[in-house]
Parts: structure tokens; sequence; C-alpha cells
């Protein structure tokens, strides 16, 4: 029964498959697919922009929301169609063609990441090898998007947004990666199946996930932070920070390309998300044994949506940094721990099961993060400001 | 150490997060149609013309002199002067205004108006839902949608109106007690030629002569 459960969807689409001639079967298998992904995900979009709106309501001592159906569940249906039915203005020196790509690159690029998550078991659309690097590959694509809108809208401030984030993207782009090469290294596999067969292991009924390694730790605290500035979310969303450039690369957006926008934005989330708990919370295993009879896909987005609502507290929490700030945390703190992280995870390897390699390891790691915090939170203290030139 | 902050943060959000389910004090905000917090006493928002007595018409204090007129930054006030005149609260005879609009959707809510008028009759008012489907015609509010009773006035601003109806007494009394001494000057003046006497001269010849130069000045 729970076997039938934890197939559901493997099942119904092979049911419905049948009904073709086998000729067509693989393809139609493929398209079933698709169209199940880009179904859900919006869904889920929906959801998190509500828990997003009702939670940072709770944090800030607000109720949020409560207007549309009970206890305002319904807004995001509202916001729908109020996003639908709104006048879609492209300025008149705008590049049109490009205005009109731009939204649309990204919300293909992201939702083709989801063609390697693994979402339960036997629930991969594509059973890449090199399904990381394709992740990557697609992920960086969503710059060349981001760029496109605010380079076309001829706008000061989407063109500073635009700016902005690509800088900040291809930034955190490299510890994003950095974090999850020691993975691989650990794997062996760039194959995100086999990256989540390798966790689901237990001993003692506990897990083999890598978060519970001290390099998988380390590489998800890293992985984190350059997951939440990759997706442009507070405290990294000086692109579109409202105070200062309006709404950064998509100002000159509006009605539903700016929906789109905004999709792509909790999609790529949402990918990222599943992509984190994919490497270093062991996908779509359960995190005890003995749960393990629970359906394997209520776990992938069990996780995928609690990494939401950290995202959202954190966004709650947090001020947004300075763009100096940003940059010197990615290249000066992110970027050097993720590579130390790659030779520890290289010496968790060489050391050997025991405890020896936890002790080496995680004293390492711990020595590191505090000399390097320590380092990065020295204030520089400025003298007065003195003019050579004026004056 | 890095991140101690951060964890700090977060505990006092979850800490709000929590306690705003569990505790309704901590919920800052009020659900507006329904409940409202009463506006202090400082609130403005846009100009009001004040009326004493039941007629809106007869009673508006506004004289027409076009000083708010001209003071306006925005310039969102157009008088035009009638030309009759009406008594105002004292009983002098004083021109009106025949015409006088606010164009609100311009208005800055500066209450520069409300400073430079030397009549007390232009006050900010603290009604705030005023949005309509009409933006050009509705947003202008002609003398009849302007005109505001003196009790409007001491609901909203209780103190300042205090303040003002106290000023007008005193006025309207100095004006009295001028009406009255240049009744009596004249009446002084009436009898003089009868009967001169020196004795009782100093007191309505004093009298006389302020009114004689206040007159002349209005």
């Amino acid at each position: 029964m729970m076997e039938t459960l934890d197939q559901m969807f493997v099942l119904l689409k092979n049911w419905v498959v049948g009904f073709l001639p086998a000729g067509w079967q693989a393809t139609a298998g493929v398209v079933l697919c698709v169209v199940a992904i880009i179904a859900v995900f919006p869904g889920l979009f929906a959801i998190c922009v509500l828990l997003e709106r009702k939670g940072l309501g709770r944090m800030q001592n607000r109720i949020g929301p409560n207007r549309v159906g009970p206890l305002g569940i319904l807004q995001p249906v509202a916001d729908g169609i109020k996003s639908l039915t709104k006048e879609d203005i492209v300025p008149l020196s705008a590049d049109a063609a490009v205005h009109f790509m731009a939204p649309v690159v990204l919300v293909v690029v992201v939702f083709m990441g989801y063609a390697v998550l693994p979402m339960g078991r036997n629930m991969t659309l594509v059973k890449m090898d090199a399904g990381l690097l394709f992740y990557f590959a697609m992920g960086a694509s969503t710059e060349l998007s981001v760029f496109m809108a605010g380079w076309s809208s001829r706008n000061k401030y989407s063109l500073l947004g635009a700016m902005r984030a690509v800088a900040q993207m291809i930034s955190y782009e490299v510890p994003l990666l950095m974090s999850s090469v020691a993975v691989v290294m650990i794997t062996g596999s760039l194959s995100l199946e086999k990256i989540v067969a390798a966790q689901n292991q237990y001993t003692w009924g506990l897990p083999h996930w890598y978060i519970f390694t001290p390099w998988g730790f380390a590489g998800f605290l890293m992985y984190a932070v350059a997951a939440t500035a990759e997706t442009n979310r507070s405290p990294f969303d000086l692109p579109e920070g409202e105070s200062e450039l309006v709404a950064g690369y998509f100002t000159e957006y509006s009605g539903f390309k700016f929906a789109e926008f905004f999709l792509g934005e909790y999609v790529g989330m949402l990918s990222i998300s599943g992509l984190g708990a994919t490497l270093f919370l062991g996908g779509w295993s359960a995190p005890f044994s003995f749960l393990g009879w629970v359906p394997s896909w209520i776990w992938f987005f069990g996780k995928v949506m609690l990494s939401i609502c950290v995202f959202i507290w954190l966004r709650g929490t947090l001020p947004r940094l300075r763009q100096d700030q940003l940059m010197n945390f990615a290249w000066k703190f992110v970027l050097p721990f993720t590579l130390l992280n790659l030779m520890v995870a290289a010496l968790w390897r060489f050391l050997g099961p025991g405890w020896q390699q936890w002790v080496v390891c995680s004293a390492i790691l711990i020595v590191a993060y505090v000399v390097m915090g320590k380092l990065g939170m020295r204030r520089e203290h400025f003298g007065p400001r003195s003019y050579r030139y004026a004056e | 150490m890095l991140g101690e902050g951060i964890l700090k943060g977060l505990a006092e959000t979850a800490k709000n997060f929590a306690g705003s389910f569990v505790s309704a004090e901590r919920l800052t905000t009020v659900q507006y149609p329904e409940q409202r917090i009463a506006p202090i006493e400082a609130t403005r928002d846009f100009p009001f013309l004040v009326y004493d007595g039941g007629d809106w018409e007869a009673g508006l204090r506004c004289v027409a002199c076009q000083i708010c007129e001209k003071e306006c930054p925005p310039q969102c006030i157009y008088i035009e002067k009638s030309k009759d005149k009406k008594p105002d609260f004292v009983g002098k005879m004083q021109i009106y205004p025949a015409r006088f609009d606010i164009d609100i959707s311009v208005c800055m809510s500066c209450q520069i108006c409300v400073e430079v008028c030397p009549f007390e009759a232009i006050k900010m008012d603290t009604e705030f839902e005023l949005s309509t489907t009409d933006r050009f015609g509705a947003l202008l509010y002609d003398r009849k949608e302007l005109a505001k009773s003196n009790e409007h006035y001491h609901k909203i601003h209780p103190t300042e109106a205090a303040e003002v109806d106290v000023r007008l007494a005193e006025e309207k009394a100095k004006a009295a007690a001028k009406a009255k001494a240049a009744a009596q000057a004249a009446a002084a003046k009436a009898a003089a030629p009868a009967a001169p006497v020196v004795a009782p001269k100093p007191v309505p010849v004093a009298e006389a002569d302020k009114p004689a130069g206040g007159e002349s000045k209005a």
C-alpha cells in the first residue's frame, strides 16, 4: 500500500501513457512529466508567496493578508488575477524584442533545472550522469535573462539593478559550485540520483546525510549563503532593493511579465532549495530509518518547503548588505572557506572511517571559521576624510 | 564570533513570530475599516471653511481676502469675490467668496492657508477617506463641500478651536465696545452743540478718537 503511494505519480504516468501506441509512449511520458513540473511548481510558488506574506507579517507583529478567503489563503489567487489583468506597458525607448524575451528566458531556464532534480524514488525526469553540471549550466543562464531585462528597459534603475545582479550572481556562483564540488568528491559522481542514493543509508537508524559530516555542514552553510545570494533574496537583495532601485532590473515590467519575473524568482528559489536538499539533506530519503515508509516525495517537498521557510525567516531578520560588504563577503570569506572545505573533504576521504576524521576535519573547519570570521569582522578605522584636490 | 548577531536576530524574529500568535497585545496594527484608531488631535489633511451658526452660506467666516489663494504653494485655491456684501460674525458688512474652490488632488496639506488666514476662516480637516471614481470633478471641492460648522471644528481639534473661539469672542467684544463707544461719541457729538459742558468731555473724546482711526483703516 505505502509502496503504491510512494510510486503514485510514476504509476499514474505509466497508466496514462499505456493508452497510447508503443512508439509514442516515451515522448508522451516526458511531456507528461514536464506538464506536471510546470503545474506543480507554480502552485508551490503561490503557497510560498502566501507563506512569505503571512510569515513576514507575523515576524513584524502584524497579521498579514487576511481578507481574501478564510485567513487570506486565497490571496495568491487575487494577486494572480490582478497581475494578469494589468496593463502591459513597454517603454517607448525599450528594445521591445529583448524586453519581451527576458522574462520568458528566465522562466524557461529556471524550469530547465528541474529536469535533473530527483523529486522522489524513480521521480527524476532526466537521469543524467552529469546532472549537477546541467543544473549549474542552467542556473548560470539566469544571469543572461536578468541582464537582458536590465539592458533592454533603457532605464537607469533597471540597468543598475542588472549590473548589481550580474556582479552578485557571478560572484556567488563560484562558492555555490565549490561547496557542491565537495559533495561530488565524496560521492564520486555528478549524477544527482547517485548522490541521493549515497546518502540514503542508515547507521543505528540515522541517515548518512552529508550535512551530518563536518565538511558537509560547512558546505551546506556556504551553499545556503551562496544560494540566497544567487536567488537575490534578502539580505542579498541589492539588485532589487526597492528603496534604492525601485525594483531593480524589472522596474520597467508590469502586468504578466512582472509576474513572470516574480514566478522565476520563486521557482528558482524552490529549485535551488531542491538542489540543496539533494546535495546535503539526503534528497528524498527519510530522516530516520523507521520513517522509511513515508512516501519519498513527501520528504523531498517537505525539505524544500522547510528551506523556503528559512529563506523567509532570514528575510524577516536581516537588513540589506552594502555592495562592498556583499563582494567582500563573497570573495574574502565564502570563497576561501569553500576552497578550504574542498581540502577538508579530501582529507575526510583519505583519513578513512574512524574518529580521527571527525576530530581533524571539525578542528580545521572550526579554527578556520573563527579565524577568518575574526579577520573579516575587524573594523577598519578611517580617519577624517582628506581632500587632495578640492580645497 | 561571526554569525552570532545573525543567530540573535533570528531568535528575535522567531520570538515575534511565535508571540504574535499567543498574545494579541503584540499586534501593532488594527483591522482598518472595521477597527479604527481615533486620529490624534494634530492630525490634518485638507483644508475646510468654517462657518458659524446653522446656515453655511450666511455663517461663512471667509471674507474673500484672497491671502490664502496667493500664499498657497501649489496654488490649489481659487477664489472669486462677491459683488455684494453680507455681515460677518461681528456684524460688519464684508464681501464674501462667491466661489471658493480647492483642488484637493493638488493640495499638499501644508497648512499655510490656515496660518495666513487673519479671519480664522480656513482650518485643516481630518477626513481622509476621500477616494472617488472621478479624479477630476470629484476632487475639486467647491465652497459648499468645503463649508463645515464650527461644531465640527470643535470636534476634530478641540483645543485649537477653543483658542480660536476665545480670540474671536475678544474681537467681537472689542468691536462691540468700539461700536458702543462710537455710538456714544456720536451721541455726545449730537449733544455737544446743545450743551457745551467742559467737565465730561475728556472721556468721550479719548474714546471717540480711537474708533474713528480704526474705522478709517477698515
